[in-house]
């Protein structure tokens, strides 16, 4: 009998927009479905269909073009982590991948941002905070690794 | 038919008034998707918005796709072989929040992953000689093992 039949399936919880960051984190989360159980937050409810059979929490999209609006995603990744306690929060970004990293943290919860490969050039906003929030940060472009932020591969293959 | 698409976050004028200048001087059908922006198209077939469904169908019957540098897009591309140009907006132009479409777009391009048209002359030429385009080598549907394995390391320590 496997170990994974005894013990209980740590679960991650993965955000990220709608969109490529949204394509992106579903790359990452096929290769962790086999060991972990997987609930999914996205800003588009037609998100929930391409992850059908795992949970689905629906959250507000925002971004520096309407900032306000971080609130109610904020405050709807808050109500959920004061009732579950994931054992990891994974996010490829934009925006509301931060408030969720923010919201994890204040509950203790071990965080994960993985910057959007768009970023070739410099992390992007969101990631230039992620950095200093989150429990770990990525990049995937080998030369913006520094000391805070690692490179051990991208989303392509 | 050649599919253009500027992704679901806002409509993209430059890139669909370059298609619409070109598309009298190309012999292939050309379908749109455009958000409804303020250009009005004479030369191209237009929709505003499709469902992920009906993009995925203009997606895989195209001979060629011309795009934002939208990731969602790219990984597609990638994860099908398809020859893909790529038309990065501009912050500048207000097109997108910064700059960085068009240094993904290089170093993409540099990586023989993408054709990167900068301007509508350039665009031009890579639509004229349609027989002459990057086709990317197909990639899987997950990210890069290393990156897997180092994030499932991280939560489960």
């Amino acid at each position: 009998m496997q170990l994974e039949n005894l013990t209980s399936r740590q679960t991650i919880f993965a955000v990220a927009s709608f969109g490529g960051h949204w394509i992106q984190l579903l790359r990452i989360t096929r290769g962790l479905a086999d060991s972990f159980t997987i609930i999914y937050s996205s800003t588009n409810p037609k998100c929930a269909a391409m992850v059908d059979g795992s949970d689905f929490v629906l959250t507000t999209d925002f971004s520096r073009w309407n900032p306000l609006r971080i609130f109610p995603s904020f405050f709807g990744f808050l109500r959920y982590f004061s009732k579950n306690r994931p054992q990891a929060v994974i996010s490829t970004g934009a925006a509301p991948g931060l408030a969720a990293i923010i919201a994890a943290r204040l509950f203790g919860i071990k965080t994960i941002w993985i910057d959007s490969i768009a970023n070739a050039e410099k992390l992007s906003f969101s990631g230039r905070v992620a950095r200093w929030i989150a429990s770990r940060t990525y990049t995937q472009w080998p030369d913006l690794a520094d000391g805070k932020t690692l490179f051990v591969g991208n989303v392509f293959k | 038919m050649i599919f253009v698409t500027v992704g679901t976050q806002a409509p993209f004028d430059r890139l669909i008034e370059a298609i619409d200048s070109i598309a009298p001087s190309i012999n292939e059908k050309i379908i749109a998707q455009t958000l409804k922006g303020k250009y009005i198209p004479r030369h191209i077939e237009v929709v505003d918005f499709v469902s992920p469904d009906v993009f995925a169908e203009y997606f895989n019957n195209a001979s060629v796709v011309v795009s934002h540098a939208g990731m969602g897009t790219i990984i597609s591309a990638l994860t099908s072989c398809k020859p893909l140009i790529i038309f990065p907006r501009k912050a500048a132009l207000e097109e997108h929040r910064n700059e960085h479409q068009a240094a993904t777009a290089r170093r993409l391009g540099e990586l023989q992953l993408v054709n990167v048209a900068t301007d509508a002359s350039s665009l031009a030429a890579f639509l004229h000689n349609r027989d002459r385009l990057i086709i990317p080598d197909r990639i899987g549907l997950q990210a890069s093992p290393a990156l897997i394995d180092s994030i499932a390391a991280f939560i489960t320590t």
